[in-house]
């Protein structure tokens, strides 16, 4: 069998494997909301003020919340599974639909603060590596330092402060300009100057954790017997660095990359709300304290499939850089 | 004598400060010639490695580095070349192979591209030449399909195979000078052999001059023409391989020759008719991969331990010899049930253990103890040495106070201070750690000790002191042991009894004596066969 579709068959066993994990994931996260006080009907009868009780139940029957537990989730893993989320109460709108919109918003968000952080902290990580113990490494390990220990709020708020309030070179908060209705290449010019601070924001951390990371990789792997073979056979420290110790040093970094992914959508919340960027955080944000429960298991699902996919394809770059992994 | 190609000069190599020793390697004068073999002899520490590192430019700067003296290689001297010129030598004039054939090679890189790196980097050659030199490169050092194992990566191939590539890239273009730092002590004693075999065919074809480290002075009986003694960064002697082998002059020198083992099986004692321990049937695999979530049937099964039946009497020790991958280890941590194994009897005095649970096994545990290979990864670096000694007989309900004594009464057994008690296992070295080891072992009070590999990792003056420790408590407690090892010399030093393992299977069994002198499996023989310095131990046998 030849190595591609080994990888072919892999995939598809992941992705098989991944069902049940999902299922699990849905029915863990159903219980685990429906053990916090209060439902939409208390939310939506407290905002009206004026509720009667049987106005109440009335609504609960609507919405189906008086049947008991295990019933509901039946009904809801039944909807699930003919890939219909439910419809949140809160917003007058198919669950669907809604998730959707904003999954591009944090989609977005997501890939260019990966993008940002992994291609600037390996970056980072070498220069600091390379240039060990000079003025680079000091202000490289600083910089690491300072912004790995700061409130990701913190920097939202002085991002807007500097760069939207003082200087004016970036929008303090959305992902478009409402009242310019740009299309085609504006919209996209648009669209990434709103994604500039909040993703330097989101990045931050990440960055200087990867650039540790790389920093200390590079190290070690420096210290291996390989790049004594590499010395021995006369090679350049040029040829060493960027051919033999970077590729080795890579490897752990792309695995916390994969792994912190799911991390990336906790943090992308405080983001969202600090610039205001319509994605899934915000949403999930505001749907908990609506009770807007269907709403809520529709973005852990997605969040959960993202997961998922995410540490899949990490799992097949992994293969792609170190042959000593075998698909199986 | 042929062109001198190499001549260290009064070479003197600095530790940082703090240092055990002040220099690495003192006053050190040292001469190759073309087609010469030299072999740097000396135990850990030494100064031996370092020596070859200062030849290839390789120190680890800035901490250590040449103080004084030169290294002459044809009219320059190469400790003070620029780093420019260092690199276009190395891996062209001189170049290096190294122990760990796995450790030494790029693991995410292919054996052909590591081989077209030298060309690359130092001969101006189309792409097409380039793979076709690597092709015959590959071919000369006898590796089989040279096209498929140009695009290996270095963990595909055998721990062999992988020297031999390592032999393949130092030998590309020509050196003058060919340093080996101990190039076959992490392999088997077969592959070993094959691999001496092959460097001495090189040397002959290419005339290079080579500079072997070594600490095995079986290998040195091989391999050498000129020897030089180490110790503790100082050249204590020199002269032919056959003066240093058979009159060697340095106190030294004699006492390192004196601690080899030799291949002199030990004579064989009367038999014991108690049977302290019984292994029948016993089978062991261990499979990997292909499972969803860990149910259904491994894609791949590695049988470890095929129908192995084995006795132990009391107050014997029997070897269970083998090269890696025998199953010789995992055999071990069967009859201890460290793992448990798939099938078969092992049986305690009369009980059979494999069918005991936890529980039941708990006063069993202490009647069959292990001491371990690596004396440094064994030992727990935050527990204290004595209490290292004295926690398995508090968890058999001994009172506090006598296992504390007891854990003193083994320090002097083992030969350790009783101020050892209080300090913790990385203040001591290798062989007190090992000693540490069967203390701890020993505290039980078992019938039993089942050593894997445990002299492996020491020095051989170490060894023979580890050895000679470990017969002293046989015959004192009155002890069985099950002695895994790979080395024969040690096997025939300390066995009443051999067990000879390959691919999982005991293919001979008997006494020592018998078995060393005349070998019946064709496999026995070739393990005899390969032993390092055989003709020189012979010679010594038969006198």
């Amino acid at each position: 069998m030849t190595r591609s579709t080994k990888i072919f068959k892999y995939v598809g066993k992941r992705l098989l494997q991944g069902v049940p994990i999902i299922l699990a994931i849905v029915i863990i996260n159903f219980f685990l909301l429906n053990l916090a006080e209060g439902d939409a009907v208390d939310v939506l009868a407290g905002e009206a003020g004026s509720a009667t009780p049987e106005y109440m139940a009335q609504l609960r029957q609507k919405f189906g919340l008086d049947q008991p537990l295990p019933i509901q989730l039946m009904v809801y893993l039944k909807n699930v599974l003919s890939l219909d989320l439910g419809y949140s109460f809160r917003h007058d709108m198919p669950v669907n639909e809604l998730i959707f919109d904003r999954f591009a918003a944090t989609g977005l968000l997501m890939t260019s603060t990966i993008i940002l952080a992994v291609g600037f902290g390996v970056l980072l990580g070498l220069l600091a590596a390379m240039r060990l113990n000079t003025w680079k490494d000091a202000v490289i390990t600083v910089f690491a330092l300072i912004t790995y220990a700061t409130p990701l709020f913190w920097v939202g708020l002085m991002m807007i402060v500097v760069f939207s309030l003082k200087l004016g070179w970036f929008p303090t908060s959305g992902m478009t300009n409402v009242a310019a209705f740009y299309e085609g290449w504006d919209y996209v010019k648009d669209v990434s100057r709103h994604l500039v601070l909040p993703t330097i924001t989101l990045s931050l951390f990440y960055l200087a954790l990867y650039t540790r990371m790389m920093r200390a990789s590079m190290l070690e792997q420096y210290g291996q017997d390989y790049v004594v073979t590499a010395r021995a056979k006369g090679l350049t420290e040029r040829r060493i660095t960027y051919v033999h110790v970077l590729r080795n040093a890579l490897l752990p970094v792309v695995t916390m990359a994969g792994v912190q992914v799911g991390a990336l959508i906790g943090g992308s919340v405080i983001v969202e709300s600090v610039f205001a960027w319509p994605g899934l955080g915000m949403l999930a944000f505001e749907s908990l304290f609506a009770r807007d429960l269907n709403l809520l298991l529709g973005i852990f699902l997605l969040s959960s499939m993202l997961v998922v996919a995410v540490n899949l394809i990490v799992d097949i770059i992994y293969c792609f850089l170190d042959p000593r992994i075998e698909v199986n | 004598m042929k062109q001198k190609i190499l001549s260290i000069d009064n070479l003197s190599i600095l530790l940082p400060a703090g240092a055990d020793r002040q220099y690495a390697v003192q006053h050190v004068d040292l001469e190759l010639h073309a087609g010469e073999t030299v072999c740097v002899v000396g135990e850990s520490g030494s100064g031996k490695s370092l020596t070859a590192r200062a030849v290839m430019g390789l120190l680890p700067a800035p901490h250590v580095r040449v103080a004084e003296g030169s290294i002459i290689f044809g009219a320059e001297d190469i400790s003070k070349v620029d780093y420019e010129r260092l690199r276009e030598l190395r891996g062209s004039e001189i170049s290096m192979i190294f122990q760990e054939p796995m450790t030494a090679l790029n693991p995410v890189m292919t054996i052909g591209n590591q081989i077209d790196e030298i060309f690359r980097y130092h001969v101006s050659m189309s792409a097409k030449e380039r793979v076709k030199k690597a092709l015959s490169l590959l071919f000369e050092v006898n590796l089989p399909d040279p096209e498929k194992i140009i695009d290996a990566y270095p963990h595909e191939l055998s721990g062999g195979q992988r020297q031999r590539s390592m032999i393949a890239m130092a030998l590309a273009l020509g050196p003058k000078i060919l340093i080996a730092d101990e190039p076959t002590t992490a392999l088997d004693v077969t592959t070993q052999a094959q691999i001496l075999q092959l460097i001495r065919d090189m040397q002959k074809r290419l005339d290079t001059g080579v500079l072997f480290i070594t600490h095995d002075f079986g290998v040195v009986a091989d391999i050498a023409d000129r020897v030089v003694v180490m110790q503790e960064g100082k050249i204590v002697e020199t002269g032919t391989a056959k003066q240093v082998l058979t009159k060697p002059k340095h106190s030294y020198t004699k006492s390192l020759i004196a601690a080899i083992p030799r291949l002199k099986p030990r004579k064989a004692r009367l038999r014991a008719s108690e049977v302290v321990l019984r292994a029948e049937g016993v089978y062991k695999s261990f499979g990997s991969g292909g499972s969803f979530f860990g149910f259904g049937k491994p894609s791949r099964e590695v049988k470890a331990v095929q129908n192995v039946q084995l006795e132990l009497r009391r107050g014997e020790t029997l070897g269970v010899v083998g090269e890696s991958g025998s199953g010789k280890s995992t055999l071990a941590r069967c009859v201890i049930r460290l793992i448990d194994c798939d099938q078969g009897k092992i049986e305690l005095g009369d009980v059979d253990i494999t069918k005991l649970n936890r529980n039941e096994l708990r006063p069993y545990r202490k009647r069959i103890q292990m001491i371990f290979q690596d004396p440094f990864a064994s030992l727990n670096p935050r527990i204290r040495v004595g209490d290292i000694i004295s926690q398995g007989p508090l968890l058999q309900g001994v009172e506090r106070h006598d296992a504390v004594n007891r854990a003193y009464k083994l320090l002097d057994t083992v030969g350790l201070d009783r101020r050892s008690f209080d300090r913790f296992p990385h203040e001591f070295s290798g062989g007190q750690r090992q000693r540490i080891g069967i203390a701890r072992a020993l505290s039980l009070k078992p019938d039993i000790l089942v050593a894997d590999e445990p002299v492996s990792a020491l020095d051989v003056s170490i060894q023979a002191q580890i050895l000679q420790l470990l017969d002293e408590i046989r015959t004192q407690m009155d002890l069985s042991m099950l002695f895994i090892t790979h080395d024969l010399r040690v096997a025939a030093q300390v066995c009443d009894y051999v067990a000879v393992m390959q691919h999982g299977k005991i293919v001979e069994m008997g006494p020592t004596a018998e078995l060393f002198v005349a070998p019946k499996d064709a496999y026995t023989k070739s393990l005899l066969a390969a032993v390092p310095g055989k003709d020189w131990h012979f010679s010594e046998i038969n006198k």
